[in-house]
């Protein structure tokens, strides 16, 4: 509210209410700092092997963790004496087992072998002065072809899951732009006004389904009716998942790009027309393309959304991490990786923080897509209808 | 007269435009017929499992048999307690954004940017956040200081929040719009009769919004009530004897219950019925609230 002719008058109450107002509003910008901190402090463990220690020294204090490691490792006898060993006080139980999981001496945190190292010390200290053959060890197992992060040898390798997360968006935005940007065409310009008070109401209901139920459907009925039709060995499969993710993506487009459209100035509409264009040439040769920025925008915000699904991709796509292009296969997204294995992970091994890493590797992803669409799209919006 | 027009163009042509209108008109049918197959297929195969008994029971024989009772009600807590601890944020962002921004001004253009960009994070990663931040490193903190031990693991308190932080945006875009559908006169009315830009907000502008801060907080419970990625690992469990009794406990919720039922259950075809009746309820509990939010909506923006 700006008013050239208010008089200020500041009260000491009014001030304390409107600077809190001010503060409270930057709370959106400490949360965005705070996932950036937080997701990637504990990503980071990954690569700290040093620092790692000083992690688990704060989880312990709790109870929970604690109790969880009798069920983690098979209530090992073993382990309280072990634990002991390592810091030198008795009541720190669970305490060595967040140490990370080093895969070059996995016989050392394997107890259900058994196996331990004369002596523990020796090992771990040449565990730490062997840091970076280490850290070469961590970046090779992350980028191999196998993710099989419970074993006697862990291995993490993204590669499957980044080809599971393409596909499955893949189909989705293949399936769902479409789709989405006919119909906000056929609401924006063709519908008759009655037809487009319910359809356009229609499609925003379908945004909020929730997303579980959603993957119910695909898991109960959709799988069956593609097996049926298709006859294909596994029942849930990337052309599944991507199906399930479309529905996600198809409101967003929708709701996108029917604002982009109808947002375009009424001025294009009406000169196309009375050049003697029909009503679909205008629409698909005139407004279509002049809300190119923003349609772009809504595919964009689609392929961040299909991207970062979670309970879609955990029910629908078989969750098999294959290092497979096929889309009649089973696909395992980073999403759905972090949202079936978060659960059981020992909190502080190396898995949790890998966990984190994928983690880190979709913010990282919706942030760029929004910055993209918020920085250079609008931008060019703007310019396009107020700067010529 | 642009009929005429048409009339008077080749039949190819005329052939090519039909079809354009053709191809919108089917995309958007599709759709909507998707929906109404998917409203379908759930009223169909769970309509019948509705009963009093299995909205007010609590689930037997490891979830295989019973109701959804403590679910439903772990869900209602879950979005009361997100309520209470969103709404007053994201109404304080809006106040700001529509009354006291400066436009272009580097903050506001920053809380905008940073309002459109957690509307666009995956909820897993909100998850991640509730782990990270809310359950280690505040709730240990926090048993630190007390001395008490019920922080630090997931819990009611922890959800709540996590799901607080995921609704902010849809909140401060519905209470924002209404901010922004109060009439100018009455602002100026308002400062004109020398209230201060304070009294004007608190005394014309509130009240007169209340119905999009309602709406606000409708889609907030809307989304809530169906999130799982986010909560799965920050409080929710799969089973419980009993209700929470306060909010440092885990909680069964609707949403997590039907992925439990349907994805980790040993005999899932056993418990189809049950699956399809939490889910007919989790969606008209969702379909009803959002509905309501664009009926009320619909009528602000006449208005």
């Amino acid at each position: 509210m700006s008013n050239p002719f208010r008089r200020e008058r500041t009260r000491p109450g009014e001030w304390v209410a409107e600077t809190s107002i001010r503060l409270v509003a930057s709370a959106s910008i400490i949360v965005i700092f705070l996932i950036f901190v937080f997701v990637f402090r504990e990503a980071s463990s990954l690569f700290q092997t040093a620092d790692v220690a000083a992690v688990p020294s704060q989880t312990s204090a709790s109870n929970p963790e604690s109790e969880m490691v009798p069920e983690s490792y098979g209530a090992d006898p073993e382990e309280p004496v072990l634990a002991s060993v390592e810091t030198g006080e008795p009541g720190a139980p669970g305490q060595f087992i967040y140490k990370p999981k080093n895969s070059s001496y996995p016989e050392i945190y394997n107890p259900d072998t058994g196996l331990l190292p004369a002596d523990i010390d020796a090992v771990l200290n040449t565990a730490e002065v062997e840091e970076s053959p280490e850290q070469i060890e961590l970046a090779q197992n992350l980028t191999s072809n196998v993710w099989q992060p419970v074993g006697e040898v862990p291995k993490f390798g993204i590669i499957p899951l980044l080809i599971g997360t393409a596909k499955t968006t893949l189909i989705a935005i293949i399936i769902g732009a479409p789709l989405g940007i006919l119909a906000a065409l056929y609401v924006a310009f063709f519908a008759k006004r009655w037809v487009r008070e319910f359809v356009k109401p229609g499609i925003e209901l379908l945004a909020g389904f929730p997303s579980v139920v959603i993957g119910f459907f695909c898991l109960v009925t959709v799988a069956s009716f593609i097996q049926d039709i298709t006859g294909l060995p596994y029942r849930l499969n990337a052309i599944v998942g991507g199906i399930g993710l479309s529905l996600a993506v198809i409101p967003i487009v929708f709701s996108i790009a029917e604002d982009a459209l109808s947002s375009v100035p009424k001025s294009l509409h009406e000169a196309s027309l009375a050049l003697g264009s029909t009503n679909w040439q205008t629409a698909y040769r005139v407004m279509l393309p002049a809300a190119a920025p923003g349609v772009f925008a809504a595919v964009l915000l689609g392929i961040g959304r299909a991207f970062g699904e979670t309970m879609i991709a955990i029910m629908a796509t078989g969750n098999a991490p294959l290092s497979s292009w096929s889309s009649f296969e089973p696909a395992r997204t980073v999403a759905a990786t972090i949202g079936s294995e978060m659960g059981e992970v020992v909190w502080g091994s190396q898995h949790y923080g890998v966990l984190f890493f994928l983690g880190v590797l979709l913010f990282v992803v919706s942030f760029g897509l929004n910055a993209i669409t918020e920085l250079y799209v609008k931008k060019r919006l703007i310019k396009r209808f107020q700067g010529q | 007269m642009i009929n005429d027009v048409v009339t008077t163009r080749p039949l190819p042509k005329r052939l090519l435009g039909f079809f354009a209108v053709l191809l919108a008109a089917t995309a958007a049918f599709a759709v909507i017929g998707l929906i109404l197959g998917m409203v379908g297929t759930f009223v169909f195969n769970g309509g019948g499992g509705i009963t009093w008994t299995f909205l007010s029971e609590f689930p037997r024989n490891s979830n295989t048999e019973g109701g959804i009772w403590p679910a439903l009600a772990g869900t209602t807590f879950l979005v009361l307690l997100m309520t209470i601890l969103g709404v007053p944020i994201g109404t304080a962002t809006a106040i700001y954004l529509s009354e006291f921004a400066k436009q272009d001004s580097w903050f506001a253009r920053s809380v905008r940017f940073a309002v459109n960009t957690l509307a666009g994070v995956p909820s897993i990663v909100f998850g991640l956040f509730g782990v990270g931040f809310f359950v280690q490193f505040m709730g240990t903190g926090i048993d630190g200081f007390l001395g008490t031990s019920s922080f630090g693991d997931g819990s009611l308190l922890w959800a709540s929040a996590t799901l607080a932080v995921l609704t902010l945006p849809v909140v401060i875009v519905a209470v924002e719009e209404s901010f922004r559908a109060v009439p100018k006169d009455l602002r100026e009315a308002s400062l004109a009769l020398g209230a201060t830009r304070w009294q004007t907000i608190v005394k014309v502008v509130l009240p007169n919004s209340l119905t999009g801060i309602l709406t606000g907080s409708i889609l907030a419970v809307g989304r809530g009530a169906g999130e799982v990625a986010a909560i799965i690992f920050v409080g929710v469990t799969y089973s419980s004897e009993s209700l929470p009794s306060a909010v440092t406990e885990k909680f069964m919720h609707l949403g997590y219950h039907l992925f439990v039922l349907s994805t980790q259950s040993p005999d899932v075809d056993k418990t189809l019925p049950l699956q399809f009746a939490t889910t007919l309820v989790l969606l008209g509990l969702t379909f009803l609230l959002n509905l309501t939010a664009i009926l009320i909506r619909s009528r602000l923006r006449k208005r």
